[in-house]
């Protein structure tokens, strides 16, 4: 469509600024006549659509220049986003107009994921809308942070002062609670054309600022990243001659020859020995933006998904992270299914962990309650767990690398970026068979990768109290959760590592010792740990909590309330009944003391509450606890 | 300071980093070649990406009516840059004469025929996952909605109304078994960015294209249905100026795309590239 010369400026770039807004507030429409009075339609174009309209017999519409597929010259609808290219006098831009329905929402965000620059259009008539603001999120979550407002069919409400500053007002508050800073506000009616390349003439002597094409004009080009820190993403490893070349793209920052470069998640290292173009005049640099290849000094392993950066500004690895995410999806966004991440040449089969928070788009109203799902056209903070690690960077500080798509079954269903994650220096591994060096893996980093702390739940209570369920409940709950956890309970401990004790005084006390020390080091290793017994004296369970302590691994004492007689009556194993009639010797309870915690963490009653309500306090009080603590290891 | 041709960079390296996507998901991986100017610019586009390398078969759709220069042009880039050429025909309705040149159908059902058809027999015939296609979305209204990876089902067919979303360089790589995709790298260049990328790039060109006795071809297709437009452009910068500063849209000398409103939305979503 197309025909007049894109680049007026040769070696500038085109602006890409994407048109969003409501449906019907004239998005196409202000496209076409931007497209007619800078005098970039084709020849014949402008009689082509009047003879169509004519055809159909309706008034000329402005909207045909975009919406080209005969379903939405029928419906009067955008429904694919298009991208259309003109110029201003100074310089050349590609507009992408967006649809505005809420069932198109998935290429609205496809034509907005890459703009330079938006135009929000509020048509003043019918004011702030529900897309209005829903896009206004998208866009903030996009990245596209210079946005431009117009506030259009002025001449629907003659061009009065009162109702374009209420509307003003009103959407510069919305846009400040989402750190908008809109660059400027423009009363504008498109199909009149006025106000977009002509001035508005005296119609509204109260507006002094500049036409649409004039703003437009202002708007500075958008910035490279070359000076980020690096990120070098592997699409490809060739060898089509006798070269070796690891082929892809600087996401961030800039890559020069001889550059000691980490790879990023097996971190092995080299030396950049050449940069790889065909073709191309030499230079032994390549900044954000560029597609090439690298040879390197030494033959380490290297494969798609792999990021190079600098080993001073490493990104972060880990298998779960906490993101803020729309979905798009027909289906929901669920607790429990497999999905697939994809993050820059990376991906891995994921599963959602939880929602943490619902953010109503349009109200930014949030639900923090209970969810177990996001359904689609959706915005809401989630944690997410890889199947294995994924290298990251938070999206405030690189946002090529801090942006991911979620594929459920084989579609793109949902985009988000990430918050919150941690970065901890990675030693780069020499290239030798060596994965780290010796004494570099501290739980800092286990926790790191795991993405979760390693901790003690300790389970003290009567026997029948129910203990063993609830430490299996909660296993399995974590375990789904993707993360490490075991129990250590009487079958696994007593028959092995403590089989050579009793049930005497002693042996209670050495028992108890043992599962302690065992307890820790598995924590230590990174795994959460749920011992499930009696352990009956106070003291024991001091010195437990102690040793745990001493080896900075938190310590949950879990008191399992269950009052004896409810325990006498369950007697699972019918162990009351055999103590009761002598034949067992020093049983807890009836004749050996059970000493009750003082201040447990947490006390649970199973004689009140169903095992899933004694798990699901339990998971209350503990999730909080395993997350990372972000201040404890930003370095 | 930027350089003259520093947007020219941006673009190159978006559509080296698609073909690399492309050759890294697709095993059965092809290039259409039309021969035209945006044909070439892929051509160079795939040994940028590759480092001098052409690893993917190169098929040519031969509908018999091709210019002879043109066919002159393919066969002698093939054998210089060790090309894997492809030719694909509809013979079978040659030999019928079912064409519009023959007079017996439209310019579209003949587009349909022995363009479409068998770019689809070939396709099927060497089983290709997957065609890397020239078009870009300046060109025309429907190419404007395009996708970089742009799904087509068992039959062919483009469902514009529910393609899917495309953010972050993050493309759909994940279909049924017996989907097709067409590829598309040049989406994002404009005409004028052809010609400054061939003129920076000294990329060779066929003939047609530069003016004899004041008339060039500005679009390559069959002999019947393009004709050449006015011009005086003898070189490549003097057809970046003539470009500058037409308002004739580039695709209205195809007459096949004037021959109803809605003709080449019908065509591309049956399956024309």
């Amino acid at each position: 469509m197309r025909t007049s010369d894109p680049t007026p400026n040769p070696g500038a770039h085109a602006l890409r600024i994407v048109i969003v807004g409501h449906v019907d507030h004239g998005k196409s429409t202000l496209v076409g006549r931007l497209l007619h009075d800078t005098g970039s339609l084709p020849d014949g174009k402008f009689e082509q659509i009047q003879a169509v309209c004519q055809r159909r017999g309706m008034p000329f519409e402005w909207a045909f220049l975009m919406d080209a597929l005969q379903a939405e010259r029928d419906q009067n609808i955008t429904i694919d986003v298009s991208q259309i290219w003109f110029r201003s006098a100074t310089r050349s831009y590609v507009i992408i107009d967006a649809p505005g329905h809420k069932e198109f929402l998935k290429n609205m965000v496809t034509g907005a994921a890459d703009a330079d620059a938006a135009l929000l259009l509020i048509a003043a008539n019918e004011g702030v809308q529900e897309q209005s603001k829903r896009h206004a999120y998208l866009l903030s979550m996009l990245g596209v942070d210079q946005v431009i407002v117009l506030i259009n069919k002025m001449d629907l409400v003659d061009f009065s002062e009162s109702v374009y500053q209420q509307i003003e007002e009103e959407y510069r508050d919305f846009l400040g609670k989402l750190g908008i800073q809109p660059l400027r506000f423009i009363p504008i009616a498109a199909r009149e054309g006025l106000n977009l390349v002509e001035p508005l003439n005296g119609v509204a002597k109260w507006y002094s600022g500049p036409t649409l094409m004039r703003a437009l004009d202002r708007l500075p080009p958008p910035a490279a990243e070359a000076d980020g820190p690096l990120r070098f993403a592997v699409q490809d490893v060739y060898r089509f001659d006798e070269r070796r070349i690891v082929a892809g793209r600087i996401e961030s920052g800039t890559l020069r020859v001889g550059d000691y470069i980490v790879f990023s998640p097996n971190n092995k290292s080299s030396s950049v020995a050449s940069i790889e173009r065909w073709n191309a005049p030499i230079k032994d640099s390549a900044s954000a933006g560029e597609s090439i290849g690298v040879t390197l000094t030494d033959p380490i392993f290297v494969e798609r998904g792999h990021i190079g950066s600098h080993d001073t500004k490493t990104p972060i690895e880990t298998n779960r992270f906490r993101a803020r995410l729309f979905w798009m999806g027909d289906r929901p966004l669920s607790i429990g299914r497999r999905y697939k991440v994809k993050l820059l040449s990376q991906e891995v089969e994921c599963q959602l962990v939880s929602v943490d928070r619902v953010i109503d788009a349009t109200s930014l109203d949030t639900f923090s309650g209970l969810r177990l799902s996001v359904v689609k056209n959706e915005v809401a903070e989630v944690t997410i767990q890889a199947r294995s690690p994924l290298v990251m960077d938070n999206h405030e500080r690189v946002a090529t690398s801090g942006r991911f798509v979620i594929v459920d079954h084989q579609d793109v269903a949902g985009g988000g970026i990430i918050f919150g994650g941690t970065y901890v220096h990675r030693e780069p591994v020499q290239s030798t068979n060596i994965f780290w060096s010796e004494g570099t893996i501290d739980h800092r980093i286990r926790t790191e990768r795991n993405g979760h702390r390693g901790m003690v739940v300790w389970l003290t209570g009567l026997s029948g109290s129910g203990k063993s369920t609830l430490a299996h409940a909660l296993e399995t709950n974590l375990f789904s959760r993707h993360m490490q956890v075991y129990v250590l309970d009487g079958d696994n401990i007593r028959h092995g590592l403590n089989s050579n004790l009793g049930f005497s005084p002693q042996d209670r006390v050495e028992n108890i010792r043992r599962v302690a020390e065992v307890a820790k080091l598995m924590a230590d290793a990174g795994l959460i740990v749920i011992t499930s017994f009696i352990s009956p004296y106070r003291l024991d369970r001091t010195r437990a909590r102690e040793v745990i302590l001493g080896a900075d691994v938190e310590f949950i004492e879990a008191y399992i309330a269950t009052p004896l007689h409810v325990c006498e009556q369950r007697d699972p194993k019918k162990l009351y009944k055999r103590a009761r009639s002598g034949e067992i010797k020093d049983f807890t309870g009836i004749d050996a003391p059970y000493e009750v915690p003082e201040n447990p963490e947490i006390t649970i009653y199973t004689d009140r509450e169903s095992v899933k309500e004694s798990v699901g306090r339990l998971l209350d009080f503990l999730i909080p606890r395993l997350q990372l603590d972000v201040a404890e290891y930003e370095i | 300071m930027e350089s003259r041709f520093a947007h020219l960079d941006a673009l190159e390296s978006q559509s080296i980093y698609i073909l690399r996507e492309a050759y890294r998901k697709f095993k059965r991986l092809a290039m259409l070649w039309s021969i035209g100017k945006d044909s070439s610019v892929m051509l160079w586009l795939l040994r940028k990406a590759f480092f001098g390398h052409i690893p993917v078969p190169c098929v040519h759709v031969d509908t018999s009516y091709k210019i002879p220069e043109m066919i002159a042009f393919r066969d002698r880039l093939a054998k210089e840059w060790g090309i894997n050429l492809i030719v694909g025909q509809n013979r079978e309705a040659l030999e019928r004469g079912e064409t519009f040149p023959n007079g017996r159908i439209t310019r579209v059902e003949c587009c349909s025929l022995l363009k479409k058809d068998a770019l689809q027999a070939i396709i099927e015939e060497k089983d290709y996952q997957a065609v890397i296609v020239g078009i870009r979305r300046d060109e025309e209204g429907t190419r404007a909605k395009e996708r970089y990876f742009s799904p087509r089902d068992k039959n062919f067919e483009w469902n514009f109304k529910d393609q899917p979303p495309e953010l972050w360089d993050q493309f759909k790589t994940d279909f049924d078994p017996g989907t097709h995709i067409r590829i598309h790298p040049l989406l994002h260049w404009t005409e004028v960015n052809v010609w400054e990328y061939i003129d920076r790039e000294r990329i060779e060109v066929v003939d047609l294209y530069f003016a004899r006795d004041g008339m060039r071809y500005r679009s390559l297709g069959c002999a019947p249905c393009t004709k050449p437009i006015k011009s005086s452009a003898r070189t490549v910068p003097e057809i970046i100026e003539e470009l500058r500063h037409t308002k004739i849209s580039e695709r209205s000398t195809r007459a096949q795309d004037q021959e109803a409103e809605d003709a080449f939305e019908r065509l591309r979503a049956s399956g024309y590239m």
